[in-house]
């Protein structure tokens, strides 16, 4: 730190909350510093966000450890030397280290179950295959929308109604894997001495959130320890560690993105845009001042709007509406049929009888043609426009009229009438052909 | 020589039979036989009136019918299936050449005949039309004059217009939209000096007044396309389709030939149904497609998050190689790439390992109605599991992959999300519903309308840049 200077960009993981000191250091020097823990969560910041892609390492190595410790299988088997009951774990806090657990643990085979606060969760546990375990709590939970994805600290009644429902579910439990963590606190105490005293012997207890003091305070970090019942507490915080070369590549795919974003011309020089949601809010010091903690981001987390439903109607406003629907449809054949009547009779009274005769064959004309139209299928609008582009070709009866004429004239743009209309009649009818026969069924 | 009586029965039958023709265009099956009841109809038609009453010049006859109909073979062998659009837009035009010419050769024998009457000549020299036009009384006349004049603006308007659609489907003119200062005003103006001519016509005014409309009218066509743009063209070959039906109609009354009208009413109407649908697959009144341009938007349009992701041919195919069922939307681009003997590849190689693939057309996909069904068709891909937009859209959601082909306000989802979107309340397919999405596009751009698509945008959406034929083939050989 103490080498950085006004020029230099720092990228680090670098928990500005606890290291006031350094960020202080980092201000004297004018440096800039972007902490990779303080990218916010919005959908755009997703692939450099190494929070979640380290979360997603710990998730998978938690289940791999309590494996490691466990002493049966995850899956049920029925062999011929015995039966083995599957391992049931369960996973307290469904974020991104939560369900990479989850989905570890359920591809293992063991019978999964998985608790959050936030209640729209459920769906991603259930989609995970997991089985999201309820609380018999009625008051609304704030949705993790408005905190940047991140779980609110709860209230102390459903604080209660959940450990309840630990200690109900504890004694049938083989593994317990805790990752609930609230950003800049403690971790919340969710597994009780007394929960582990009801566990079997043998029971695993992987705590996550250790760093910041455990989710069971029996643990001690960074340790494995076994309680006086044989239920062994891991407090590990270096899962990511444990897993070097890929939490590496993910991290530096993480970094690599980070830097595509820093520098938009893609010439190398960093473009420090503090207008930028991202940069804004992971930029910790910037041109020696400290800019932590960021502003709220601009654009929230994850759109969990409350779905609008549709307003259900009942039988009769349904009978209702069909019925004035009807009534409308009626009211405007009426109404055209009045219209058009009363222009044939309009017509009917002034041309002369040569005229209508030719009329009544032009509209009945247009009504078949109306019918047939309409049961033509979709897929052949091609061939149909090339056919009737054949059939339009029909006027050459009228040129074929007028050439006997002695009129040069007229016998000259009668002649070149023939001749373009068999163009059509020809190459449409052909290439109508040639379109159909290639409809085969498979 | 044939009798009046028996032409008429000719007449009658040809009418059947085209009806029975458009009829049979109901399924894929019953299709093959309904081109060759059109065909048939044709052929009789051609040769009652031929050798009908009043019809000489035999020769020239059989020399423009044999140049026409080599003519015409040439075109419909070399055509390819992507070159559907320009073909359908071409034979328009011609439809409407014809009726302006036939409208003017009336308006000609009219003058021959009044000629004759007044100078008390020989009345039995007249041949076929000329007959008719001599027992004609006042009344008779003038309507006549106003269906000669209908037929050649309808005419004159169809034949410009589809040289312009066909030079913008061709890619000869921009396919951006343009308009003269003036706009629609100066359509409109033109419309009324139409009429205006029309009276002076009915009036007694001579040949000059049939050649100005002639050319207003082709004004009017060409700066009404040439108000279109490019997404819009479905709608304008089938209105096209329908003018050069309505031609043939009126036609058809100045002609007093009953199977004129019968065969325009129907193209007719067929072209109006076309151009319904496709406004309604659009959300658009067909008034706001016609005067062109979207209609008005009633605030900024939604802002769209998050970044598009690339991906490459390696990740589409392990996420094609473990689906169960792949839904492709092709759209134009589609056809622009010539990609779709790729596609049928692809879709043969998945389905050869089991997979259930289908295809989801969108009703404007394409530049013409039905388009891309006739180019899978042509790619060989069988029928039956080329759906429409409303028998798929709810299978989305049970899909594992959706690969998106050159098409893009189709799959747009701002149209269902975003009222204040030009495409508000467009029917769209629902591919965003799927587990995976590739978008097989170019590159970052809006495409024609130029909106911007959120769906490129979504989480579970991959972008898979580059021209169609050449990405699919560098994905083809990864797929087993």
């Amino acid at each position: 730190m103490k080498r950085l200077s006004a020029s230099k960009t720092l990228i680090s993981f670098f928990y500005p909350g606890a290291n006031t000191a350094l960020m202080e250091l980092a201000q004297s020097k004018g440096a800039s510093v972007i902490a990779m823990d303080m990218v916010p969560r919005i959908s755009r910041a997703q692939k450099m966000d190494a929070l979640s892609s380290m979360a997603n390492i710990a998730g998978y190595r938690a289940v791999i450890e309590a494996g490691n410790n466990f002493g049966r299988f995850f899956t049920g088997q029925v062999t011929a030397a015995g039966k083995v009951p599957p391992a049931k774990v369960l996973v307290v806090g469904a974020g991104v280290a939560g369900l990479a657990a989850i989905g570890t643990s359920t591809s293992l085979g063991a019978i999964t179950y998985a608790f959050d606060v936030r209640p729209e969760v459920a769906e991603q546990v259930e989609s995970m295959g997991a089985e999201f375990v309820f609380l018999d709590f009625s008051d609304e939970q704030a949705d993790g929308a408005a905190t940047g994805g991140y779980a609110p600290v709860s209230s102390p009644e459903f604080a209660a109604a959940q450990l309840a429902k630990f200690r109900e579910i504890a004694p049938d439990m083989d593994i317990v894997i805790t990752t609930a963590l609230i950003p800049n606190r403690d971790a919340p105490e969710l597994w009780t001495a007394d929960m582990v005293a009801s566990m079997k012997s043998g029971s695993v207890i992987i705590d996550l959130a250790a760093e910041k003091g455990g989710n069971c305070k029996l643990m001690v970090m960074d340790e494995r320890i076994v309680t006086d019942n044989g239920v062994i507490i891991i407090g590990y915080t270096d899962f990511p560690s444990r897993m070097a070369a890929q939490a590496s590549t993910l991290y530096s795919n993480n970094i690599r993105h980070m830097i595509a974003d820093l520098t938009p011309e893609k010439d190398g020089l960093i473009v420090h845009d503090m207008e930028d949601d991202v940069i804004r809010g992971a930029t910790i010091a910037h041109a020696g001042e400290i800019t932590f903690p960021p502003p709220p981001p601009k654009i929230q987390a994850i759109a969990a709007k409350p779905k609008e439903s549709a307003p259900v109607l009942t039988p009769q406003e349904v009978k209702a509406n069909e019925a004035a629907a009807y009534r409308k449809t009626t009211r405007q054949q009426y109404g055209m049929l009045a219209v058009g009547g009363a222009l044939m009779l309009l017509l009917g009274a002034y041309a002369p009888a040569s005229f209508m005769q030719h009329f009544i064959v032009f509209a009945l004309a247009c009504f078949i043609g109306f019918q047939v139209i309409w049961g033509v299928a979709h897929a052949l609008h091609t061939p149909l426009m090339a056919i009737t582009n054949a059939i339009s070709g029909i006027v050459v009866v009228g040129a074929l009229l007028q050439i006997g004429s002695g009129n040069f004239l007229v016998w000259l743009l009668a002649g070149l009438s023939v001749l373009i209309a068999t163009i059509n009649i020809v190459g449409g009818f052909m290439v109508t052909r040639r379109m159909l026969a290639m409809f085969q069924k498979s | 020589m044939l009798s009046t009586g028996i032409t008429s029965a000719a007449y009658i039958a040809a009418a059947v039979l085209f009806i029975l023709s458009l009829g049979g265009l109901s399924n894929q099956e019953s299709a093959k036989r309904a081109v060759w009841y059109g065909i048939v109809g044709m052929a009789l038609a051609m040769f009652a009136t031929v050798f009908g009453p009043g019809v000489g010049n035999y020769i020239v006859i059989a020399l423009m019918v044999c140049i026409g109909a080599y003519l015409g073979m040439v075109v419909a062998r070399r055509v390819e299936m992507t070159e559907m659009p320009q073909l359908v837009a071409a034979l328009h035009s011609f439809v409407g050449l014809a009726a302006v010419f036939i409208g003017l050769n009336a308006d000609f024998e009219l003058a021959n005949v009044r000629q004759l009457l007044t100078s008390g000549g020989d009345l039995d020299t007249l041949t076929g039309f000329g007959k008719k036009l001599a027992d004609k009384d006042a009344v008779e006349i003038a309507i006549l004059k106003i269906e000669v004049f209908l037929g050649v603006f309808i005419g004159a308007v169809t034949f410009t217009g589809s040289v312009v659609a066909f030079g913008k489907l061709a890619g000869k003119l921009s396919g951006t939209p343009f308009k003269l200062p003036g706009g629609h005003a100066l359509n409109a103006i033109a419309l009324l000096a139409c009429i205006a001519l029309m009276v002076l016509y009915a009036g007694g005014a001579g040949v000059w007044t049939m050649i100005t409309v002639i050319v207003i009218a082709g004004f009017i066509g060409w700066h009404l396309i040439m108000g279109i743009g490019g997404a819009d063209m479905p709608v304008v070959v089938s209105m096209l389709n329908s003018y050069s039906g309505w031609a043939a109609a009126a036609i058809g009354f100045t002609l007093g030939n009953d199977l004129l009208i019968v065969v325009g009413a129907l193209v007719g109407s067929s072209g109006a149904i076309l151009s319904y649908i496709m406004c309604k697959a659009m959300n658009r009144n067909f008034v706001s497609v016609i005067l062109g341009g979207f209609g008005g938007t009633k605030g900024p349009q939604m802002a769209v998050e998050g970044e598009q992701i690339a991906i490459e041919a390696d990740g589409v195919a392990s996420a094609l190689n473990e689906a169960d069922s792949v839904v492709i939307i092709p759209g134009y681009g589609m056809a622009v790439a010539q990609a779709q003997q790729s596609v049928s590849e692809l879709v043969r190689k998945l389905r050869a390992q089991g997979k259930q693939v289908r295809f989801a057309i969108h009703p404007v996909a394409g530049r013409l109605p039905g388009h891309m069904n006739v180019l899978l068709a042509e790619a060989r891909v069988p029928y039956d599991i080329v759906m429409e937009m409303d028998e798929i859209n709810d299978d989305f959601p049970n899909t594992d992959v959706a690969i998106v082909i050159g098409s893009n306000d189709i799959v747009n989802p701002a149209a269902q999300e975003d009222p204040n979107s030009p495409i508000a309340g467009m029917p769209v397919l629902e591919c965003w519903k799927a587990k995976h999405v590739f978008v097989s596009k170019r590159g970052q751009g809006t495409g024609y309308s130029g909106i911007e698509n959120p769906l490129f945008y979504k989480e579970n959406t991959r972008m898979f840049y580059g021209d169609a034929k050449a990405s699919l083939d560098k994905l083809l050989p990864m797929i087993d």
